[in-house]
């Protein structure tokens, strides 16, 4: 495949939204253990102590933050007036997700 | 002066590249290179050329993986250590060595209403367009375009959907769409919209990063998608 | 058929993507803010339960996911593996019954 931003921009975006969509039913389910009390929203939550598990939950926030930032790139390529800044918008999409997945990491 | 090494695609789909070494000179482009091959080196090189000055946009072809117009491609710019690697457009079914058949690529022009129809006659006056008018300015930024494919070459949507109509022929609709004197208007809406239309454009830019007279299509396409949103609301009309 | 189909889905796509903008972003700052110091289900639902504005809030966030979801994961299923047509768009349609469906009691179960 070429190697040009736009299409890095398209891949991560379709990645990204791919994975979110198979975590949300998940994120879903999970949350929905409150309604059965406090206790059994603690024993999930005690599982998502460990490691891995803090380190997937990062990068789902990474995939998010991504996803969002991608998904604001496409919203200004297609309903604000053409300029030619917009071209350099994937580069700017990376760096605020970046952002944001280090600032989540640092709360963490 | 130093040679070039240049890699040639012979063949048709099937086919491999053949080497070939070219004499550098100052100020030579890849067509002079292909020309040269075909008049000193291999008379069987297929290629096309026509204006050689950048206006008919016959020559594009895919020069070190990146689609481009050999007669305004100097090879100071494009060489890396005096290699130059040539291949016909992508996208397009190879007649041979260089030559792509285009057939395909006008027929999506046609497919998405990119001809202009009017409704008037000598008998009505003079239609009035202000120039300045925003849908005038739309029209404008788009009408340049020569039909060359380059954009075409480049679009991996197009590479992956083969009935993908892709950014020229959406382009030239585009344009048309915002022609007050053009009747065909929900028609054309109706032809570009779909999954094989404006909306399977995933933005990836590749066509306005390569068109070489710095057009616009992902503009054009993301001003259809808004405009048959604006259609569909409107109850198709 | 598939032009106004297209059309359609892509306006509801542009739509809640808005709407998912603006709830992410105030996701994802409440939820940087929330871990801090860890997560325990307690702390959690004193904050949560009751709460009315958060309540509508995530409601809100939920409906607009489960449209925006399987509409970009449509384009995708086509694309990359050739999957299309009716199974397709009904496989996709349950998805969303069943994204909404976890997310409403997901939401009820946390701020209610």
């Amino acid at each position: 495949m070429r190697s040009h931003s736009g299409y890095w921009a398209f891949a991560v975006h379709r990645v990204s939204g791919i994975g979110l969509a198979l975590f949300l039913p998940v994120h879903f389910w999970a949350l929905g253990h409150a309604l059965e009390g406090a206790a059994s929203l603690d024993a999930l939550l005690a599982w998502t102590e460990r490691p891995l598990v803090k380190f997937a939950e990062w990068g789902i926030v990474l995939l998010l933050a991504a996803h969002f930032a991608g998904g604001l790139r496409i919203l200004a390529l297609e309903f604000l007036p053409w300029r030619d800044w917009q071209k350099s918008l994937a580069a700017a999409a990376a760096a605020v997700s970046l952002a944001i997945g280090l600032a989540f990491a640092l709360a963490l | 002066m130093n040679s070039l090494h240049v890699s040639v695609w012979r063949g048709g789909a099937q086919g491999a590249f053949q080497a070939f070494e070219v004499p550098r000179r100052a100020s030579q482009t890849v067509l002079d290179v292909v020309s040269y091959i075909q008049r000193s080196l291999d008379p069987t090189l297929a290629y096309r050329f026509a204006c050689r000055v950048g206006m008919c946009g016959s020559c594009a072809m895919t020069v070190n993986g990146t689609a481009r117009w050999t007669c305004r491609t100097h090879v100071d710019k494009v060489a890396k250590e005096d290699r130059i690697e040539i291949a016909p457009l992508r996208n397009l079914p190879v007649i041979r060595d260089l030559v792509t058949d285009m057939r395909e690529f006008f027929d999506k022009w046609a497919r998405a209403k990119g001809q202009f129809r009017g409704a008037a006659t000598r008998h009505d006056g003079f239609a009035r367009i202000r120039p300045d008018s925003t849908e005038r300015r739309r029209a404008d930024a788009g009408i340049e375009c020569i039909g060359c494919a380059v954009c075409y070459a480049s679009c991996e949507v197009v590479q992956r959907i083969p009935d993908y109509l892709g950014p020229a022929a959406l382009n030239r609709a585009w344009t048309l769409v915002n022609d007050a004197r053009d009747v065909m208007r929900a028609e054309r809406l109706r032809a570009v919209a779909g999954d094989a239309g404006c909306h399977a454009c995933h933005t990836q830019m590749g066509c306005t990063e390569r068109c070489p007279v710095k057009l616009a299509p992902t503009a054009s396409i993301a001003g259809l998608k808004r405009e048959t949103a604006r259609w569909m609301m409107r109850g198709e009309r | 058929m598939s032009a106004r189909v297209e059309t359609l889905l892509w306006i509801a796509q542009r739509a809640t993507a808005g709407v998912l903008a603006v709830c992410v972003a105030v996701h994802l700052v409440t939820m940087t803010y929330a871990i801090r110091g860890g997560l325990s289900a307690e702390e959690i639902l004193s904050r949560t339960r009751g709460s009315t504005g958060w309540l509508v809030f995530y409601a809100l966030f939920v409906v607009a996911a489960a449209v925006h979801v399987p509409i970009g994961l449509r384009a995708a299923l086509a694309e990359w593996f050739g999957w299309r047509g009716r199974s397709r768009d009904a496989a996709l349609a349950a998805f969303a019954l069943a994204l909404g469906g976890l997310g409403m009691r997901a939401v009820l179960g946390v701020f209610s």
